[in-house]
């Protein structure tokens, strides 16, 4: 039994298990930190950004000003945004058999493993990860095609010009496997691929190896996956929350027993408490519209987004912000409202008893009933007539590289009357900022985290006892700010065997029992003693 | 041989208050708990008084599982959970969960508010009885307790129905309640995997039908509708709050607005709005199309439907009404029809099945004259029209279903013991299986005959297979030994050595021996050399030694000599040789 490991990434993880003969790969996930290295995508022409100097070397002799642009101290790509892909070498991508998607935030490199490589299995997610997965991936199609930028850059990716590179292009690594994103086109037949499952429900595959998913408590949908034999047992938890918030909670119980337990999407802010954050979300928001600026959300379109306006309905009256306008533009915003209210069996209870009355499981319906929140497909068209100030803006890509939110950027940062309000936890905010400095307007950091912490996991892991952990190699290592911080990381016994992009791991299992059938005809003639 | 019993308490060879006992593996369960339209006794509901004389029914099932919303499937469960006694879990999907306790609240308000009747459940008691509920998403594996398993499929038929697979071990039963085999304007067809269950327990309300395409029923029925609004008539459409009257919704709705027709329609009750918000929220059970556009479009916000007051009932001109319940049996329906009976260019289409006794019934069947309470007639003169839009399956479709599933029986519930009868013979002709239709209270027994799982021990199955040749095809059967150890409900299969070692028992050996007496004058070690040599020229092909401490050894049998005491002539031979199977001996390759 084998792991091949395919992402580095801890909460986007891409991770191959070759288990009796069966090649499953467990999620997909999409590094998207690379769109950090290249100019935002203005939505209307910015006369800044289009009359950046070329990049030339110190000393003159590699001249790359048609590819690379300064831009506030800073060496940025001018270039459709790319993405770093799963490891596509380490093994041959048309012998998986299956793919188990967790959660939709972890498919989103989907279209590239399924298209042009051979792919022939089915792809396994529940209705609500499919749903918000493909609206997630219209939405970065529909960012990047609306822009559309003819030009690609790949001189700079010559490893002997890289090297002369200030960082952080200098330090980006395997840059060869950054791809442009895939299309409308791919997405469907990627997505044509996938069979829906139910929670706790038994999937056979091959008669050799049955799994099933697990509610994970993380988001609409979102899973853990059992991959079991008759005697023989794998978990694998990738984002799982304990929090209250909107999913159906996590079942803990199915992990007992496993023999290896696969451990991914642990929080990336260990250190921030999320209801904590959501407060100091909630008055810098209210301090900032009192003194008549604007606040900007970059966030994505499905998920915190929920609980953020849950949060705001309560809040909005108390707080007197009840005329103040809550915009929230995406090209799928209308439909990820519209869906987050049709999932009743995925939700938590007190969600689901709403549904039974029958009213919609999430205030947003009541807040654009009564017109306090309004959605836009995009900045043009109804938006710019209808848009008053001071407001607040919901809007993306969190990267700040494209999406609605670049041109948010481009109009309110030299005021410091307003606040950009960071929620997602993807990306760090200092490099999202760093091609719009200097910036004039004030920068929360509120990363709302809900994925379980070292804590919680260390105490789940005592709970469901697994025999043997694999987890990403970040997690046995305190974080390198925090080096000090040994509650930050896993302590366990045996210790955790720990990968990194392109280890294989050989998995520890002691078979000692398999299962047969005595026939009836056999049965009948045996006789005890 | 292991045996699954089927009793129908309701439903058997009859439509109504259906509940189906099943005993498998030693688990009880209850399929559905229905009330009767036909009967106002006690005939109403399931006689449970069959399940035990003694009071409450917890100790006897291990579960019960409700397939949809309709009365007729779950208009018993209060008085079976809160007035007979059932405390265990009671399961059903999420929809049905939602909507079936306020059309228990209907039914209770409707017989104890309007007729008066006392002893029947209160509000607390639905209340109660729906904390019981477990609810159930499709395709999701629900583990009852560690033996059974439940499995919910998508049936059509009305919002959140479904149809369950029922597991215990190997044996299986697959119950499909009330289901559709074609998509209709708003709910898609039933499917279920190729699960070879034991018994397939399917409703047959439509056994001998095979309906025209729905397109022809559709357009027949707006036909009616028009032809009556044209000539100045009222139409009344008698439904259930939920389901057919969405689909009939729909396609009025569209229709109206084709045609630009100006008559009012009606729907009646309050439930109305809320029934809609149920199918806005449930979208996901809906069909495929409505799915679809539902971001943009929802079907179920209609424009020209209009919510329902009782003196509209007077109003002069033509219009469409929709009024609850849908067999004329009570309500609102009831009194809108006793209204508008004496015209004749009033129409009455009755869109689904009415069971025996109801005034639904009454009328297809051409009775003109009704009697009323209190001994008045009700002289019918407006036209009576039926058309079937009941989603249930035809005989195509229950035909179609048994393709899917592939069961090894077949079992009719919920249809006339006449229309059942032809089935059977179809069901028994083209499939070859048994195919049995209960009467109530009448058990059908089946005998399964299931294959035994069992542990083998890993290092047994490796020397099984080094001495097999070739690894085993796990399809084929083949022949093994070992020691079966039965130990905590677990079967394992394991070596003799381990088994001893397990269950701590020392290793015992059966030997033969016996004594043969010869002449021979020679010294012992001699005559054992010469038997050796003897031995060696005759037994050719086998294992023969002559061992320094004096013994000779063919195969596993070993031969001593010795002189016999009184006279030194005669030679004892001792042959020994160990017990062995005749498996062993025989059967085993290379044993």
């Amino acid at each position: 039994m084998k792991l091949y490991c395919l992402s580095g990434h801890p909460t986007l993880p891409c991770n191959v298990l070759k288990f009796k003969s069966t090649t499953i790969m467990l999620d997909c996930g999409l590094d998207t930190t690379s769109v950090l290295n290249f100019l935002p995508l203005p939505l209307v022409h910015s006369p800044r950004l289009s009359k950046l100097p070329g990049w030339v070397s110190k000393d003159g002799t590699i001249n790359l000003g048609k590819e690379l642009k300064e831009c506030a101290g800073r060496v940025f790509v001018d270039a459709q945004p790319e993405f770093c892909l799963p490891e596509r070498e380490l093994l041959d991508l048309s012998t998986i058999d299956v793919i188990l998607i967790s959660n939709y935030h972890c498919m989103m490199a989907l279209p590239y493993i399924t298209e042009h490589t051979g792919f022939t299995g089915t792809v396994y997610a529940t209705e609500p990860t499919l749903q918000i997965g493909r609206l997630l991936m219209e939405e970065l199609v529909n960012f990047m095609e609306r822009v559309p930028k003819a030009q690609s850059a790949t001189s700079w990716k010559n490893k002997e010009i890289q090297r002369m590179l200030p960082g952080p292009l200098k330090d980006a690594v395997d840059v060869w496997m950054w791809k442009r994103c895939y299309s409308m086109q791919e997405v469907n037949s990627a997505l044509s691929k996938v069979q829906l499952v139910g929670y706790s429900q038994k999937v056979e595959l091959f008669g050799a190896v049955q799994v099933s998913p697990l509610s994970s408590g993380y988001s609409l949908g979102s899973s853990n996956w059992i991959i079991q034999s008759h005697h023989e047992k794998v978990s694998y938890v990738s984002g799982s929350s304990l929090l209250t918030t909107h999913p159906q909670p996590m079942d803990q119980s199915s992990l007992k027993n496993s023999d290896v337990l696969i451990l991914t999407g642990l929080t990336q802010m260990p250190t921030a408490n999320p209801d904590g954050m959501l407060g100091e979300f909630c008055s810098n928001l209210a301090m900032t519209i009192r003194a008549g600026g604007n606040v900007l959300v970059p966030c994505y379109s499905s998920g915190v987004i929920y609980d953020l306006l849950e949060c705001l309905y309560q809040f909005i009256e108390s707080a007197n912000l009840g005329t103040t306008p809550f915009y929230f533009i995406s090209p799928i915003a209308n439909s990820s409202l519209e869906f987050s209210q049709i999932f009743a069996e995925w939700l938590c209870h007190n969600k689901q008893t709403k549904v039974y009355l029958p009213e919609p499981p999430f205030p947003h319906a009541e807040l654009i009933q009564t017109n306090k929140l309004k959605h836009y497909p995009s900045i043009h068209g109804d938006f710019s007539s209808e848009f008053r100030q001071p407001c607040v803006v919901f809007t993306g890509h969190p990267s700040l590289r494209f999406g609605d939110v670049v041109h948010f950027m481009e109009l309110w940062g030299k005021s410091s009357l307003n606040t950009i309000i960071f929620t997602e936890p993807d990306f760090s905010y200092l490099d999202a900022l760093a091609p719009y400095q200097p910036l004039a307007m004030k920068c929360v950091y509120c990363p709302i985290d809900t994925r379980l912490n070292f804590h919680q996991v260390s105490k789940l892991l005592k709970e469901v006892q697994p025999l043997h952990v694999v987890c990403p190699e970040q997690y046995t290592q305190p974080p390198l700010t925090q080096s000090h911080r040994s509650d930050l990381m896993l302590e366990l016994q045996p210790p955790p065997m720990p990968y990194r992009r392109c280890s294989v791991l050989n998995l520890p299992f002691r078979r000692r029992y398999e299962r047969i059938y005595i026939l009836p005809e056999c049965a009948v003639i045996l006789a005890l003693t | 041989m292991p045996e699954i019993k089927v009793t129908p308490l309701g439903a058997g060879q009859d439509v109504g208050r259906s509940c189906i006992l099943v005993s498998i593996g030693g688990k009880n369960i209850m399929l559905d708990c229905g009330m009767h339209m036909g009967y106002n006794d006690d005939r109403r509901f399931p006689d449970f008084s069959y399940i035990t004389q003694n009071g409450r029914l917890t100790d006897f099932l291990d579960c019960v599982i409700i397939s949809h919303f309709h009365l007729d499937h779950c208009g018993a469960l209060p008085y079976m959970s809160e007035m007979v006694g059932y405390d265990g879990p009671i399961y059903m999907t999420h929809p049905t969960k939602a909507i079936c306790p306020i059309l228990l609240e209907d039914f209770r308000k409707i017989t104890v508010d309007k007729k008066g009747e006392t002893n029947f459940f209160t509000s607390q008691m639905i209340k109660d009885c729906m904390k019981k509920v477990i609810p159930l998403n499709l395709h999701q594996t629900v583990q009852v307790d560690d033996e059974l398993e439940i499995k919910a499929y998508y049936a059509g038929h009305v919002l959140g129905a479904a149809m369950v697979h029922i597991k215990v071990g190997s044996e299986s039963v697959v119950y499909t309640g009330d289901y559709n085999m074609t998509p209709d304007r708003h709910l898609g067809a039933a499917w279920i995997d190729k699960c070879r269950p034991d018994i397939l327990i399917s409703e047959s309300t439509y056994a001998t039908t095979i309906r025209d395409s729905k397109r022809c029923r559709e357009r027949d029925f707006l036909k009616k509708v028009h032809e009556s609004i044209e000539r100045g008539g009222k139409v009344l459409i008698p439904v259930f709050a939920l389901g057919r009257a969405q689909e009939l919704c729909i396609l009025l709705e569209t229709f109206w607005e084709r045609m630009n027709l100006k008559a009012p329609i009606y729907f009646s009750t309050g439930l109305t709005e809320k029934a809609n918000h149920y199918y806005k929220l449930f979208i996901t059970w809906t069909n495929q199309k409505i799915r679809k556009t539902f971001v943009q479009r929802n079907m179920f916000e209609f424009k020209h439907i209009k919510a329902f007051d009782r003196s509209y009932a007077d109003n002069p001109g033509p219009m469409v009404v929709f009024a609850t319940p849908g067999m004329l049996h009570a309500g609102q329906s009831l009194q809108i029809f006793k209204k508008w009976a004496g015209n004749e260019k009033n129409m009455v289409i009755m869109p689904g099945y009415c069971v025996q006794g109801t005034i639904g019934h009454k009328i297809l069947n051409g009775q003109r004259k009704l009697e009323m309470e209190g001994r008045a007639t009700l002289d019918v003169k407006l036209q009576v029209e039926y058309m079937s839009f009941s989603a249930h399956a035809d005989a195509k479709g229950i035909m179609q279903l048994i393709r899917m599933a592939e069961p090894r029986n077949m079992l009719l519930v919920h249809g006339e013991a006449v229309k059942m009868e032809f089935l059977k013979g179809k069901i028994e002709q083209e499939f070859s299986i048994d195919c049995y239709m209960p009467a109530n209270g009448e058990t059908t027994t089946v005998t399964t005959n299931p294959s035994v799982p069992v542990d083998i021990s890993l290092n047994l199955l490796k020397r099984e297979m080094a001495l097999g040749g070739p690894l085993p095809d796990p399809k084929k059967p083949r022949t093994m030994h070992g020691t079966l150890i039965m130990k905590e409900n677990s079967l394992k299969l394991v070596s003799s050595e381990q088994a001893l070692k397990e269950l701590g028992l020392n290793e015992h050996q059966l030997r033969f021996t016996c004594h043969v007496q010869l002449q021979d004058p020679h010294s012992d070690a001699d005559t054992l050399h010469r038997i050796y040599t003897h031995l060696k020229s005759v037994l050719k092909g086998y294992t023969i030694q002559h061992l320094p401490d004096g013994t000779v050894i063919v195969e596993s049998i070993v031969i001593k000599v010795s002189s016999s005491t009184e006279d030194s002539n005669t030679k004892v031979l001792l042959l020994s040789w160990s017990y062995q199977t005749l498996i062993y001996n025989g059967l085993l390759p290379g044993g």
